[in-house]
């Protein structure tokens, strides 16, 4: 299916009855090289790179629901690599680089939009931490920039710059960092897929892993049972259950993160702007809705749901630092599963079955790291080894005592 | 959510501090192996259904409680004091 200006004037006229299905729907085949668990964006992007880097067509992407019903679709669609430590930041710049050429590469508008994202400072110790941060970003070949009370005021005069008791100092800012239409990254990756011959089988439930002399050697499905020589988890907020299956016991949490959009409103917000002295960011999206967000709700869960405490906690930090959103109704409000790993960063690896590769972990930061975990996901699938970007999102890393730890925090995963 | 304080009865949730899954309590011998601190600090069951957590009463009576509830529903179905459940556990 392609899309031209031209098309779309003809089916206007015609009664819109010409457009076709975007992806087959297949039925599974008996045996598959690499069955890919998750048609999520994660999934969907492993396949896309198999079949376009590395030549690997004999893939199945197994979906228990509809193609991107889960964390593509629930996120609040923010790109950056404003990260710090070595582990992270040069693989989140490496998906920031993808995510600049993914719109060409994929042919498919994704609406990556560059629009910038600013951390605001509101401390001197904070100014220090970031400081650092920006020069770790600059190392890695990424943007960062600190801006002055005034750099901020040019783009942002509606901040609450002086709150009495957090006002904004400064402001870190990735010019580089911004927003992408996130069911299409969805729908872009598996067109992509799909001409190159993956098969997209939705509404197939993953309910077992067949392991025989220690390998795993297939999939038990909701539509019967397939055979792979490889077998991906890719299932970011239920990996612990379906590593399970296999009898694995993971670093991770599953916890729900809630998210928030506005009634449509003229443009006011330029980028994306997030609070330093709580938890909350937010950007505006095309059709105007103020898109943000804030902390997890804090306890284990598997509900799809928030609860009110956080609803709360999220509007108090967008009412401290734009005080003119408390005019703003609220449109809709949701929640996605997060694995939440021991030191919030996530795994692209193999496990200690072979066959069996794990990627998930990925916190409330997925949706950015989409192209790369993609990218560096089907690179150790089909190679083995894993791309010199992503060697440290190892299982093994706290054993060894290397966990990449952004926020200090320790084996507690609700306070990363 | 509400949550069952075994002391001051049922309270709201923003009163507790969450730590994590109860096998926090079964603390390995501080001479167990490396295997077995990785497993009781790193690895975790990470249920769908009912669960066994620890809670902190910060905001009350500054107990510990062990909160049987569900994660896919929120249901709540009670909660004992942590030094409790301890001494249960180790009753076996």
């Amino acid at each position: 299916m392609r899309y031209s200006a031209w098309q779309i004037l003809k089916e206007g006229l015609t009664g819109n009855k010409g457009w076709k299905p975007v992806w087959r729907e297949p039925e599974p085949k008996a045996e598959y090289d690499i069955v890919i668990i998750g048609g999520g964006g994660h999934g969907l992007s492993t396949a896309y790179y198999l079949a376009k880097e590395f030549g690997v067509t004999n893939v199945a992407v197994v979906e228990k629901g509809w193609l991107g019903s889960g964390n593509i679709g629930r996120n609040t669609t923010i790109i950056r690599s404003n990260y710090l430590l070595e582990g992270n930041q040069p693989f989140y710049e490496h998906s920031l680089k993808l995510w600049e050429g993914l719109e060409q590469d994929f042919n498919y508008n994704a609406m990556v939009s560059q629009r910038g994202i600013l951390n605001l400072i509101h401390s001197d110790p904070q100014r220090d931490a970031f400081a650092r941060r920006a020069n770790a970003m600059r190392l890695s070949g990424a943007d960062a920039e600190l801006l002055d009370r005034e750099g901020i005021a040019k783009m942002c005069p509606f901040l609450d710059f002086d709150n009495a008791r957090f006002p904004i100092q400064g402001a870190l800012w990735q010019p580089r960092g911004g927003t992408v239409r996130h069911d299409a990254v969805a729908w872009g990756y598996a067109r992509g897929a799909d001409e190159r011959g993956v098969d997209i089988l939705q509404n197939c439930e993953v309910t077992g892993i067949d392991i025989e002399g220690g390998r795993a050697v297939g999939v038990q499905t909701s539509r019967g049972s397939i055979r792979a020589k490889k077998i991906a988890m890719c299932v970011a907020g239920s990996s612990s259950r379906v590593a399970a299956m296999a009898g694995m016991r993971l670093p991770i949490e599953s916890h729900v993160l809630q998210a928030f959009v506005s009634e449509g409103l003229k443009p006011v917000i330029p980028g994306v702007i997030t609070f330093g002295a709580g938890h909350f960011y937010v950007s505006q999206s095309d059709k105007g809705g103020l898109v943000f967000g804030g902390d997890i709700d804090g306890y284990n869960t598997y509900a799809q749901r928030g609860n009110l405490p956080v609803v709360e906690d999220v509007c108090e930090g967008g009412m401290a630092i734009m005080p003119m959103i408390g005019r703003a109704r609220l449109l809709r409000m949701w929640g996605g599963i997060m694995d939440m790993s021991m030191d919030g960063s996530p795994f692209i690896t193999k496990t200690d079955t072979p066959g069996l590769y794990f990627n998930g972990g990925w916190c409330y930061g997925g949706f950015k790291a989409t192209p790369a975990s993609g990218f560096c996901y089907a690179h150790l699938l089909a190679k083995d080894e894993p791309h010199e970007v992503a060697t440290a999102f190892r299982l093994d890393r706290f054993m060894r005592g290397a966990p990449i730890d952004e926020k200090g925090q320790g084996a507690q995963p609700n306070l990363h | 959510m509400r949550l069952p304080c075994p002391i001051c009865g049922e309270r709201d949730r923003r009163e507790f501090y969450y730590k994590g899954h109860a096998l926090a309590l079964n603390r390995p011998d501080p001479d167990a192996d490396d295997a077995e601190w990785d497993d009781y600090v790193h690895l975790r069951d990470n249920p769908a259904g009912r669960t066994r957590d620890l809670w902190y009463h910060s905001a009350g009576c500054g107990a510990w409680i062990v909160v049987d509830r569900d994660t896919v529903t929120h249901e709540v179905f009670g909660a004992t004091l942590a030094e409790d459940a301890e001494a249960r556990d180790a009753a076996g």
